[in-house]
C-alpha cells in the first residue's frame, strides 16, 4: 500500500495521476483500463479540489493498493472538507436531445460506469471515496 | 495538451494532442471562444488524444451547440478509449464521428 498526501488543487491532479500510474507499472494492465483509471482520478480529485474546502485549499490523501487474484487496484481518496457524497447525485439523462444536455454529473457517472466498484463513506470527519478496478484484460 | 490549428476560409480544424481533462479543458475552451467566429465547418481531430474526461466533454458539448447555430462540427479519428467515453455518456448520439 502506498499513500500520497498532497494539497487538493487542480494543479495536483497530474502528480496524483503519475503517482497512481507508477504503482500500476509492471502489472501489464491493458491501456484502456489505465486510461479509465486516469479519467476516474481526474473526476474524483478535481471534485475534491473544487468543492471540499472551497474557497480555501486543504489536504487530500490518495491511497493505492494492488491486490492479487484477481489482480485489481483499490484507490482511496480521503479529504476532511465538507461532507459530500458524490454518489448521491442523480444519474444524468445521457440520451436527452442536445439542447437539453447538461455537462453536470457526467464525471461521477463515467466513474461509476467504468470502475468495478465505487463506495463512499463519511467517517471521523473525513470523506472517504474508494474505487476498485480489475486490472486484467477482457474487461470493458 | 497541444492544440494545432489549421484554418481555410470558413473551415477550421483543431488537432488535439495529449489529455483533455480538468487541467487542459480551459485551454480548448479559450481557443474555441477566440476562433469560432465566422467558422461554418469545425473539425476536431482526436487522433493523438490520449483520453477525455467530463471537463473535456463539457467543452465539446458547448462547441456542438455553438456550431449547430452557425454551421457543422465533425469529430475525426476517435480512438477506442475516447470512443468508449462518448458511448457511455451518450455523446455518440449527437456528435458526428467520422
Amino acid at each position: 500500500m502506498k499513500e500520497l498526501s498532497i494539497d487538493a488543487t487542480v494543479e495536483n491532479i497530474a502528480p496524483v495521476t503519475d503517482f497512481v500510474n507508477r504503482e500500476l507499472e509492471g502489472h501489464n494492465c491493458p491501456q484502456r483500463i489505465l486510461r479509465q483509471i486516469d479519467v476516474a482520478i481526474d473526476e474524483l480529485f478535481s471534485n475534491i479540489a473544487h468543492y471540499a474546502y472551497n474557497p480555501d485549499v486543504g489536504p487530500a490523501t490518495v491511497r493505492v493498493e494492488v491486490t492479487q487474484e484477481p489482480l485489481a487496484v483499490v484507490i482511496t481518496f480521503i479529504d476532511h472538507g465538507m461532507p459530500y457524497d458524490p454518489l448521491s447525485r442523480g444519474t444524468p439523462d445521457v440520451h436527452a436531445p442536445l439542447e437539453e444536455r447538461q455537462a453536470g454529473g457526467l464525471g461521477i457517472f463515467l466513474v461509476r460506469q467504468t470502475m468495478d466498484d465505487v463506495t463512499y463513506q463519511y467517517h471521523n470527519g473525513q470523506n472517504i471515496l474508494k474505487i476498485k478496478k480489475r486490472l486484467a484484460g477482457g474487461d470493458r | 495538451m497541444e492544440i494545432m490549428k489549421e484554418s481555410h476560409d470558413t473551415d477550421l480544424t483543431l488537432k488535439l494532442r495529449g489529455r483533455l481533462d480538468t487541467s487542459t479543458a480551459p485551454e480548448l475552451e479559450g481557443e474555441l471562444k477566440n476562433c469560432l467566429e465566422g467558422v461554418q465547418s469545425l473539425t476536431l481531430d482526436l487522433k493523438e488524444l490520449e483520453y477525455i474526461s467530463s471537463a473535456g466533454l463539457r467543452v465539446l458539448l458547448s462547441a456542438q451547440k455553438t456550431m449547430n447555430k452557425q454551421g457543422s462540427m465533425v469529430v475525426r479519428n476517435v480512438n477506442p478509449i475516447v470512443r468508449d467515453v462518448f458511448d457511455i455518456t451518450g455523446f455518440s448520439d449527437f456528435l458526428t464521428i467520422e
